[in-house]
């Protein structure tokens, strides 16, 4: 897959989502906006191309992140706890701190999925057993764990509806004002750039790290912390989407390998055209309803994650 | 060169390296030789700080390797362990270029290419060094590795088991190029290794460790004797001289 075409679907799904929707507005309307398509524009469609955009790259280079540190290529936010963590950590705020601005449950849910992360990947290090399907199944029980621990505590305090709402990503809520939070990622994404090396030479292992005088824990501190604060913002604004940060790795690594220097953008933008692509269609299948979004993404990537591992197995 | 001074390792209450001295000479092929479980290994990590040791010295052109910056030390000293293959998709060219990491720190100059293509030439890996590492044979990876502490250039270079899991050609035209190393490029090359013959062919220099000691050092003729290898393998090995080599029958 070329870049080229890579990038030639991301401006045409781009275009088509900002033209999707229950009010009529077409590209030829573009030059004599109604104040009213105006304000759809700007307030309702602008925005969730927006937080499509970021939270699909993102998502992706999490993903991209975890499963270069961890050296498994099932691992993901999804299926380390990351997610289940940062959700822990909004019920937190909101029960200690009840009137908590989007800026603190940002941070509490942060530090709770840093610490969750940190968590799963010190019980790595303690198995033995690295077979590469076994590590995502321990991290999917640890995130249950976590998960059954929050539903404990959201049911006692009658935060079930405030909780679930961010078990589900959902892209039509998404408004100016309501999702300036994920821009947060913008300067994660260039810092995972800036590291993309050194997480390469991480990814080889401790050893052969410091045999090249590379800082190990440092960097692998810096990916989590990476992961951790752009998966809480990805989740604040619009909510669980699972699969991407494991699916769109994966097909980046058969065709373009792992160094990740060479496949970042490719990553960032073919989650971007994945996440876009299923919104859409989302959109569009029981229109003018919507279905939410990680409904649709979860559907086409367990599809392709089912696929993964069959093709994997032929390999072995 | 390398001075080990007193080195102690402990797993536990077990001595893994009891205090072992010894000098590396410069310029030379090395080898370290002995039983399983005699410590080669974990001496060599600690040489190259990859493991911590308990006590005593290590001392690299008279610098204590523990109090050395890390990032310095990867331009002096290279190390390369059976460990060190992993599961990556990287090309041969992609792995040859990351031992140009402690000089760019991932930004390579027209200068670190010049040594990434030199050390892929040295290994004669120009064709296929677009090819993925999981495409290639065991051999074909081990040469890659070895492209990639060529392209580190670095003055020592230690190799643990180089020769593990590779045919008879291939462990023949790794051992000549490690010769090559320190003829032509004055490479200080120290390897731990099993096969006896390929030492006595090879090396210049043995230290034979036993149950975390050196039982034997000195050059390669000295060691390569009957009552030396019998003081380290606790088996009698006749040993025959073939086309000027010393050559070890232990098979029967």
């Amino acid at each position: 897959m070329k870049k080229r075409y890579l990038f030639s679907a991301f401006i045409l799904l781009s275009i088509t989502s900002l033209f999707v929707g229950v009010k009529d507005i077409t590209p030829l309307d573009l030059f004599s906006l109604t104040e009213e398509q105006m304000e759809i524009m700007m307030i309702s469609r602008v925005p969730r191309l927006v937080s499509l955009i970021l939270a699909g790259a993102s998502m992706s280079i999490c993903g991209l992140i975890m499963q270069q540190l961890s050296r498994n290529k099932f691992v993901s936010p999804t299926t380390a706890g990351t997610m289940d963590a940062a959700r822990l950590g909004i019920l937190v705020s909101l029960i200690l701190f009840t009137s908590a601005t989007m800026m603190e449950k940002m941070l509490i849910a942060s530090l709770f999925a840093l610490a969750g992360t940190f968590l799963f990947m010190r019980l790595l290090d303690k198995i033995k057993f690295k077979d590469a399907i076994f590590i995502p199944l321990v991290g999917l029980m640890f995130g249950n764990i976590i998960s059954s621990i929050t539903t404990f505590f959201a049911y006692k305090h009658d935060l079930i509806q405030s909780i679930s709402a961010w078990l589900h990503g959902d892209f039509s809520m998404i408004m100016s004002g309501r999702y300036e939070m994920i821009y947060i990622s913008v300067p994660l994404l260039i810092i995972s750039y800036m590291f993309a090396h050194k997480f390469t030479v991480a990814g080889m292992g401790e050893e052969f790290s410091t045999n090249l005088g590379l800082n190990y824990r440092f960097v692998v501190n810096t990916g989590l912390v990476i992961v951790a604060i752009s998966t809480t913002a990805v989740m604040l604004t619009v909510g669980m989407i699972p699969f991407l940060g494991l699916v769109v790795p994966n097909i980046v690594s058969i065709y373009h390998g792992d160094n990740l220097k060479k496949n970042l953008s490719h990553t960032a933008l073919l989650g971007a055209v994945f996440l876009i692509f299923c919104d859409i269609l989302g959109r569009i299948i029981i229109f003018p309803y919507e279905i939410p979004i990680g409904l649709t993404v979860g559907v086409i990537g367990s599809g392709i994650f089912l696929y993964l591992l069959m093709r994997r197995k032929a390999y072995a | 060169m390398v001075e080990v001074r007193n080195v102690s390792k402990q797993y536990g209450n077990k001595y893994v390296v009891e205090n072992v001295s010894l000098e590396i000479p410069k310029g030379k092929i090395t080898s370290f030789i002995g039983p399983n479980g005699a410590g080669k290994s974990t001496l060599l990590s600690m040489i190259a700080r990859l493991t911590t040791k308990d006590s005593g010295q290590i001392l690299i052109d008279g610098m204590e390797v523990s109090k050395c910056k890390s990032n310095e030390l990867s331009k002096k000293i290279s190390i390369l362990k059976q460990s060190n293959h992993i599961n990556i998709r990287l090309t041969i060219r992609e792995l040859v270029s990351f031992g140009r990491f402690p000089y760019s720190q991932g930004r390579l100059t027209k200068e670190d290419w010049m040594f990434v293509d030199e050390a892929i030439e040295y290994m004669e890996l120009g064709d296929i060094q677009d090819k993925f590492l999981d495409q290639l044979s065991g051999g074909q990876q081990q040469r890659a590795y070895i492209a990639m502490v060529i392209a580190q250039n670095t003055e020592y270079i230690l190799l643990d088991e180089p020769l593990n899991n590779l045919d008879m050609k291939h462990s023949v035209q790794i051992m000549k190029v490690l010769s090559r190393l320190t003829e032509e490029l004055g490479k200080t090359v120290v390897i731990v290794i099993h096969d006896i013959n390929f030492a006595s062919c090879y090396s210049d220099y043995i230290v034979a460790l036993k149950e975390g000691k050196v039982v034997h050092e000195g050059p390669t003729d000295a060691i390569i004797s009957q009552p030396a290898l019998k003081d380290i393998y606790d088996m009698d090995i006749s040993i025959e001289n073939i086309n000027d080599n010393r050559i070890c029958v232990y098979y029967a």
